[in-house]
């Protein structure tokens, strides 16, 4: 997408310190033993990441990359176990509910996109006053709905508190979302709409 | 000396080595000349399947066969049965054959891209079934899942005879540019052999002898026999060792699976024409005090062994200290070709090559014909077709399957085109000009009623099910599960069922490239024995394009290619409502082959908007499927007597396709079928039978209504 990308090993701390921004992809970091995230968020390299937060580098976490963040406490809440037990893999519909972030900044606010989620560890949790600080600040970036862009019970895969399916941190620099928007980049394979996410943080940076 | 081996067996290893087998030898023999491993009732009969063409770089004897896709990028491919552990321990059963066969396609040298799952099963409205049920996909799930390789397609089958004794097949591919591959095979003496990955613990312990014989009726003393998944581990080794792969320091590579460490390590020297000398000291334990025995036999799971020249050592280990995972220079390979293992100071093994790996001779099977069929009792005459129709929709056998799909993380690695729920799956992978379609089953009830027919007939559904995207099939893998081979009528329909499987992929012209034979598939606990089970796997290949959905599109005619015959034996109607009238089973036809050809070309032409072939619960189920989103209405001539039949009856080679006014003529022409109705209206009308589309949905999620409850 014209711009340089590398994968780097997360023992590798010294060469993150040098990228512009970061995803933190979906996967099984050590194999999800213990809780989603959890070991993750205590390696070194998440120190890095923290710092890097801070500074204003635009953080994307996708799905277990989400969970590292909630777990990091970089972001607000938690991801449980889905409702019904299980995995669930299925494309689902999200209504966009902000666009003032590096992430979101591609989309129109209330915009209906179809974006695939895979997961067993979604069910985004908070609590009633953090919702509230949440929904002030315009910080739920993404809400799973059905083909009408209602949040209803239906359209939730996973039980997730309010439909949420993607957060943002209050400086809005750091995004978790359990849906994978690079799954979403080529119509054949079911929709591009997960472009325009990677495509807003190349801007971004590119400013 | 105290024996462990079959006694004929005894006397053969003792004259042999002119001398007594001490208890660890005896545990190598126990292993390798086991059924699982050795092929010793089937190996014979196997010999004739054809497994040459022009696309088979690497046949049936490897890991995995390599099939080429198109100019240096090559198809790995292999099928594994992993029955019994999945008896004893569902969850773990499950997601070891996962790992293994995934090891399999990885120690060609290719990275895994896809698996296919067929699995049988009792009824559920048993709950030791439900509970194999469940635990037999969260087993797939949890592990595929975690290693990041997609399940795109399956199949689940549900019949009494599989209860307490559920089938676990699994299809691995991946994906490797020719001058990548690696053997399996030893390549040159003084070579080392290292072995990295997990830990070997006591876990698994003779499990290739535990397959070869049937299950008693208390399974929890067998546990130790189940290996434990860790997919954690087997991520890390599929890392490391594409990566050591990569730098071009493996000579040759093979995963531990059946017999373990003793089985891989003679195996790899043997492919070769070489010995090997094990270091049994150097094998990384997980806890303390393994005896030669343990250590040679355990089948703890993701576990690699690597040919290594000295020179490559250090950089071996640096590649397993990177991705934190056990690692030992376990052996080196001899020019003298024999199996000899040292342990504390003393070499305990001291074998001849040639008569450990290779050795056992084959058992001479005897099989007598089956006659035994009976047809379940006889029901009432065929009044309400709507019910009928209904009851049949929400069959676990034809109902949809997406309680257990959507619990595989069928996306992942981002070439899935067309997903699970179809009639077969497509990859799309960049590197490829071609798409890969994936299909894979069998229907057991037909094998039962014929196993030759019933098996040829298995590989015209296959190749049916990859026309329908316009694929055209390049190779085919098996497993092919039983009874016990001591039944004379067991093995009858075994031989059968292999004469079949030649002649069906003769028919298409298309090699049977690997696979594996799993008998003793049987019960105590329930009395049963599997129906005879040739699970196909088979892949095909097709230019990049818009393949036709299976979702009838409004306005689209509907167009039945193939001629339906009385054939309802075994049928999912008769399985529902019971015996109406004497019928046949169903027989394969040269025409099939034709129509499968017919229907692909005009597939590839870009004509044909919608497309399905019909299989079980025949045409009635596959109009409700294809017409579930816009509906139809559809009108088949018939007199009073055949109407069951042309609704019902599951002859093969038959589609469904939906078309576009302007391409009907030469859809029609160029298939020679028959426009029977239009796509439409938001209800299904057959003739005068006439359904809802929210009753058919609701009929069609009952499985998933019965695992979940209210459907999400």
């Amino acid at each position: 997408m014209g711009c340089p990308a590398e994968i780097i090993w997360y023992k590798d701390v010294g060469s993150l310190r040098m990228c512009d921004a970061v995803v933190i992809p979906g996967g099984f970091s050590y194999g999800d033993y213990l809780r989603a995230g959890a070991i993750a968020a205590r390696t070194p390299v998440m120190d890095v990441v923290r710092d890097m937060a801070e500074d204003g580098v635009p953080i994307l976490g996708i799905c277990n990359g989400f969970q590292v963040l909630t777990e990091s406490l970089l972001l607000e809440g938690a991801l449980m176990i889905n409702e019904y037990p299980k995995f669930i893999c299925k494309w689902c519909t999200l209504r966009v509910e902000e666009n003032e972030s590096p992430f979101t900044s591609k989309f129109d606010v209330g915009e209906l996109i179809r974006i695939p989620i895979a997961h067993k560890e979604g069910r985004y949790y908070h609590t009633k006053e953090g919702l509230e600080r949440l929904n002030a600040s315009n910080l739920i970036a993404l809400r799973y709905v059905d083909e009408n862009g209602e949040p209803n019970a239906s359209a939730n895969p996973n039980g997730s508190v309010e439909n949420i399916a993607g957060i943002l941190n209050e400086s809005k620099n750091v995004m978790g979302l359990m849906p994978h928007p690079e799954r979403a980049c080529n119509s054949l394979l079911g929709s591009e709409d997960g472009r325009r996410m990677i495509e807003g943080i190349i801007e971004f940076i590119k400013k | 000396m105290e024996r462990i081996i079959p006694e004929e067996d005894y006397e053969i290893i003792r004259k042999e080595l002119g001398r007594e087998p001490n208890l660890v030898e005896q545990g190598c023999f126990l292993n390798l000349w086991s059924e699982h491993c050795a092929y010793r009732s089937s190996s014979k009969l196997l010999k004739t399947l054809p497994t040459q063409g022009e696309r088979v770089v690497v046949g049936p004897g490897e890991d995995a066969a390599v099939i080429r896709l198109e100019n240096d990028i090559c198809l790995v491919i292999g099928m594994e049965s992993h029955n019994h552990p999945s008896y004893v321990d569902p969850y773990s059963g499950a997601a070891t054959g996962v790992g293994g066969i995934v090891r399999d396609i990885l120690c060609m040298g290719a990275r895994p891209i896809a698996l296919m799952d067929p699995l049988y099963f009792g009824n559920i409205d048993n709950p030791k079934n439900l509970y194999l049920f469940e635990h037999v996909v969260a087993g797939i799930s949890d592990y595929g899942n975690c290693i990041g390789v997609p399940v795109v397609r399956g199949e689940c089958f549900f019949d009494e005879s599989y209860s307490g004794n559920p089938l676990v097949n699994v299809v691995c591919i991946g994906i490797v540019k020719e001058e990548k591959i690696i053997s399996s095979k030893g390549r040159r003496a003084g070579d080392y052999v290292v072995l990295i990955g997990s830990t070997t613990g006591r876990d698994g312990l003779g499990g290739a002898s535990f397959a070869s014989r049937d299950l008693s009726s208390t399974p929890d003393e067998d546990r130790p026999s189940v290996q434990i998944g860790d997919p954690y581990t087997e991520k890390l080794i599929i890392e490391a060792t594409l990566e050591a792969m990569d730098r071009g320091i493996v000579e040759a590579c093979k995963d531990l699976g059946a017999a373990g460490l003793a089985g891989a390590s003679s195996e790899m020297a043997a492919g070769g024409g070489l010995g090997i000398r094990i270091f049994a000291d150097a094998v990384p334990l997980r806890e303390k005090g393994l005896t030669t025995y343990e250590i040679l036999l355990a089948e703890s799971q993701e576990r690699m062994i690597i040919e290594v020249r000295p020179e490559n050592v250090e950089e071996i280990a640096e590649i397993a200290r990177k991705y934190d995972i056990a690692f030992g220079v376990v052996g080196v390979l001899t020019q003298e070709k024999k199996f000899v293992v040292e342990h504390n100071g003393e070499v305990v093994v001291d074998l001849p090559m040639d008569l450990l790996v290779g050795g056992a001779p084959p058992y001479d099977r005897k099989a007598r014909k089956r006659t035994t069929y009976t047809l379940p009792s006889v029901s009432t005459e065929v009044s309400d077709y709507r019910n009928i129709i209904l009851k049949i929709l929400s069959s676990p056998n034809v109902a949809f399957k997406d309680w257990v799909f959507r619990q595989y993380d069928h996306e992942v690695q981002i070439r899935t085109y067309v997903k699970p729920g179809e009639d077969c799956g497509v990859l799309l992978d960049p590197m490829c000009e071609h798409m890969i379609a994936l299909s894979c089953g069998c229907n057991p009830r037909h094998v039962a009623l014929n196993p030759y027919e019933g098996t040829k007939l298995s590989i015209i559904e296959n190749s049916s099910n990859l026309a329908v995207v316009g694929a055209e099939p390049i190779c085919i893998v098996n497993c092919l599960n039983f009874g016990n081979p001591e039944d004379e009528e067991v093995y009858w329909d075994f031989r059968e069922s292999v004469r079949g499987l030649g002649d069906g992929a003769r028919e298409i012209g298309v090699p049977v490239v690997g696979g594996n034979v799993s008998f003793y598939n049987e019960s105590e606990e329930f009395g049963t024995e599997v129906l005879p089970t040739p699970s196909i796997g088979m892949v095909g290949i097709l230019p990049k394009m818009r393949v036709p959905s299976m979702y009838l599109s409004e306005g689209e005619s509907i167009v039945l290619v193939g001629a339906t015959y009385d054939e309802m034996l075994g049928s999912e109607f008769y399985e529902c409502c019971g015996v109406l009238s004497e019928s046949n089973a169903p027989k394969f036809r040269r025409e099939y082959v034709e129509s499968i050809k017919k229907v692909r070309e005009v597939v590839r032409q870009g004509i044909v908007s919608s497309a399905h072939d019909l299989s079980i619960g025949g045409l009635a189920v596959g109009i409700c499927k294809m017409a579930l989103k816009c509906g139809a209405e559809v009108r088949i001539e018939h007199d009073s007597a055949t109407l069951n039949t042309l609704l019902f009856s599951e002859t093969y080679g038959r589609f469904v396709l939906g078309v576009e006014e302007e391409f009907v003529d030469e859809v029609l022409s160029k298939t020679g079928g028959q426009v029977i109705g239009k796509a439409g209206g938001k209800r299904i009308k057959i003739n005068d039978i006439l359904l809802d589309l929210s009753d058919v949905q609701t009929a069609l999620s009952s499985l998933t209504k019965t695992m979940i409850g209210d459907e999400k």
